[in-house]
């Protein structure tokens, strides 16, 4: 009945509908790359080596986003550096000392990473920002920043790490116990070198996300375009300026703005085949 | 035990501290400032005074139409590329690992690229404006990769027995396609879905440009409307004396949230990979 009832023309049909299926995947990346090419392209071929200059006055017609491209790279750079020790040893601790709270554990990191980055934002309004001002005003800076991304790209980490040490071999953990190691030194000698790539490969993907929040940054880090000083200046990132700006933004400073996404889109396709690399992963891409 | 491993047993203790610490006093600090507004006619008045006074209405069903024209495009969509990867490219294959690394390439371009894009290609070049419209279909982009991924995966779990028996008996391809393979892959594309969904509501940068920001309730799908995620922002960042609507709001959120995460959990687990 299945057999005959359906012609050939169908299955015809049904084979290049799906072709045609994948073929947007690819052509959605390409238009992106190409949308944003074609909007900044005349621009950076003008103005190219005026962005990396430190003064953004878009006013004044002055693009340069020095101030900005570092602030996005401090700003991920502390949360990286928060989140990311913090989550490799949670979750080795969770899968080797205390297996009984690992999967409720689990349940609420991955409940963390659905919750909006709005959210994170407002948290780190409400609670953070006027914490850090009662030592050290404004509040709304580069450390309120990268809290607020460490506790965003936490979860994450931790379920790329937990991941990463469960592929590990389970006769490491049993030549361990029979050579009666410490715990600890099979995590430092043993597992955490074997997963050390995978680990890192995930961390590089979360740096790439920090580098790319938007919303969460926006609404803490204080949005004064100026060099990142201290921990508790105020900064403006790549990805808030754009939001900021978008809005009201015409002719060339709007284009500025397009070569910026651009800018972003570029690094974080480095930070992917750089989390490539390290996985040993064959993507022909890579 | 010996003492390294009682210390790192108390130590990894604290640091479990560290993180639901910070997450305890996120829920916390919203339901101090929310709680004192949140009711039932919150959920069902319109906002007035650029949403200082009133409720949420308008915007619940802004976002409603965003995500339904989110849905209609990335599910089908979705779903025949997840098909085209189970069916018609095989594993391993040197067009299976361009297909894979453009999937995760596209699921690590920033949401504010996105919203570029969207604002650009959409808004301006096709001229739909600022709109339902624009939005969805920006979002429909990006929640594509991983509406695909969850629905490969749930593709390639049914059985190869299955296709065997479906050979034996020379079923045509679309019979097995449409017969066999989706109804029984249908639990896990459903989950697909949910985390979509999950994903699109989550989400803002892509809508800052592209749905806009307009309060009113939209009429057509050409009006601009304007999400609960970007809501949340205004209010927060905008708006003097709006912080307790936009924690209220972000309650909304989070419990819709939590909502689809049980659903997930127990319709049935994704596979690992599938939310990163």
């Amino acid at each position: 009945m299945l057999t005959t009832s359906s012609p050939p023309r169908a299955d015809r049909l049904l084979s290049w509908g799906l072709r045609l299926a994948g073929a947007a995947a690819v052509l959605v990346l390409g238009g992106i790359v190409l949308v944003l090419l074609m909007q900044s392209a005349p621009f950076l071929l003008d103005h190219g080596s005026d962005l990396w200059r430190n003064d953004w006055q878009p006013g004044q017609a002055r693009y340069g986003m020095a101030a900005m491209v570092a602030g996005s790279i401090v700003v991920s750079v502390l949360a990286l550096l928060l989140a990311g020790p913090l989550a490799v040893l949670l979750a080795a601790w969770l899968r080797y000392f205390a297996p009984a709270l690992r999967r409720p554990m689990l349940a609420l990191v991955e409940l963390m990473a659905g919750i909006p980055s709005v959210v994170y934002g407002l948290w780190g309004m409400l609670v953070l920002v006027p914490w850090i001002n009662q030592w050290a005003p404004p509040g709304a800076s580069w450390l309120a920043a990268s809290l607020v991304l460490a506790l965003m790209i936490l979860p994450l980490a931790l379920l790329v790490t937990d991941t990463a040490l469960g592929q590990l071999p389970v006769r490491y953990l049993q030549a361990g116990q029979a050579l009666s190691l410490s715990r600890v030194g099979m995590l430092r000698r043993v597992l955490l070198p074997q997963a050390g790539a995978s680990i890192v490969s995930g961390l590089v993907l979360q740096f790439g996300r920090a580098l790319g929040e938007t919303m969460a940054v926006l609404m803490v880090a204080g949005n004064v375009v100026q060099w990142p000083g201290s921990l508790f200046d105020p900064v403006r990132t790549l990805t808030a300026n754009i939001a900021l700006e978008m809005a009201y933004a015409t002719g060339d400073h709007r284009v500025a703005l397009f070569a910026s996404g651009l800018l972003l889109l570029l690094v974080t396709a480095l930070l992917l085949l750089l989390s490539w690399r390290l996985r040993g992963e064959k993507h022909a891409l890579a | 035990m010996r003492w390294p491993d009682r210390l790192a047993a108390v130590s990894g203790a604290l640091l479990l501290l560290a993180v639901l610490v910070p997450m305890g006093l996120m829920l916390w600090s919203l339901l101090v400032q929310g709680s004192g507004v949140l009711s039932v006619d919150f959920l069902l008045e319109d906002p007035s005074q650029a949403g200082r006074a009133g409720g949420i209405a308008a915007l619940l069903i802004s976002t409603g139409w965003i995500l339904a024209v989110c849905l209609l495009v990335a599910v089908p969509l979705g779903l025949g590329c997840a098909l085209y990867l189970s069916e018609q490219v095989p594993a391993g294959t040197r067009r299976a690992q361009w297909l894979g690394g453009v999937l995760d390439m596209l699921a690590a371009v920033p949401s504010i690229v996105y919203g570029l894009f969207g604002y650009q290609f959409f808004a301006i070049s096709l001229g739909l404006g600022f709109s339902i419209l624009s939005g969805g279909l920006a979002l429909a982009l990006m929640v594509l990769p991983l509406m695909i991924r969850s629905a490969e995966q749930a593709l390639r779990a049914v059985p190869f027995s299955y296709r065997q028996a479906g050979e034996a008996l020379s079923i045509s391809r679309w019979g097995w396609v449409k017969r066999i393979l989706i109804p029984q892959a249908a639990p896990g594309i459903a989950v697909g879905i949910i985390l979509s969904i999950g994903r699109a509501l989550a989400e803002t940068a892509v809508l800052l440009f592209t749905a806009g920001y307009v309060l009113r309730r939209p009429d057509s799908v050409m009006d601009s409307g304007r999400a609960l995620s970007v809501h949340i922002y205004d209010l927060a960042m905008n708006v003097p004396g709006g912080m307790a609507r936009a924690a209220a709001t972000g309650l909304v959120l989070v419990a819709i949230l939590v909502i689809l995460n049980l659903l997930v959990r127990r319709w049935l687990r994704p596979a690992q990979g599938v939310l990163y």
